[in-house]
């Protein structure tokens, strides 16, 4: 299961989601907005992705962990728009019949979504600049405020 | 081939619009756009030099053709997460 939205993410729901009989164990991730970062205070994250590939992505991801591991049922929900402090901008929820299986595919989808989904966060600081976030571009080429 | 390409994220706020179109040799390649979005906005070159992109949401090798009736897109280094 899939979903990208702008609502916070119903945590519970998607655990509730990947219950199944079949499933011995049960892995949950999710990514939240820090205040901190090297030092520098965040007052909140704002997401965008481009929808249509980025649904795609992701369901492509899905189908190799399944195809990777014995997976029961995955659930990934990602916000998008405004994400306040302390609030999850990534939930991903894994079953399987045993807990290594759900540990690992926790594990691999999160840090190959992070890796190839063509979503985006910017930093709103808490001094009121903001900063499109892009791993392994110099901060000088980035853009004015 | 003209070719309309979505910008996402720093390189949309560079440009200062959703999509820019784009015009160049029939079977260009992302290298050859990349060096035409360059040329247009040199001051986003640090963030499109590290931009892959995508061809009807697939990523497209450098060095492979661009399909000319394929929707383009900048993919600048993702942050999701």
């Amino acid at each position: 299961m899939i979903r990208l939205t702008h609502e916070p993410i119903d945590i519970p729901a998607l655990l509730q989601a990947v219950n199944s009989p079949q499933a011995g164990a049960a892995v949950l991730f999710l990514g939240t907005t820090r205040e901190f970062t090297h030092g520098r205070q965040t007052a909140w994250l704002d997401y965008e992705c481009y929808p249509a590939m980025a649904e795609k992505k992701l369901a492509e991801l899905e189908s190799q962990a399944r195809a990777r591991w014995p997976i029961v049922e995955c659930g990934i929900v990602h916000r998008l728009g405004k994400v306040e402090l302390g609030e999850a901008s990534v939930a991903i929820a894994v079953s399987t019949a045993h807990r290594r299986d759900a540990f690992e595919a926790g594990q691999w989808l999160i840090d190959t979504l992070k890796a190839v989904v063509p979503i985006w966060k910017k930093e709103n600081w808490a001094d009121g600049s903001t900063e499109w976030v892009h791993p392994g571009v110099s901060p000088t080429s980035r853009p004015p405020e | 081939m003209k070719i309309e390409v979505k910008l996402f994220a720093a390189a949309r706020q560079y440009a200062g619009a959703e999509s820019v179109e784009i015009e160049l040799p029939d079977g260009a390649t992302p290298a050859d756009l990349r060096q035409a979005l360059v040329a247009r906005f040199p001051e986003a070159q640090g963030i499109l030099r590290h931009a892959m992109f995508a061809a009807d949401m697939d990523f497209v090798n450098d060095d492979d053709p661009l399909p000319s009736e394929a929707e383009i897109a900048c993919i600048p280094p993702v942050s999701g997460g």
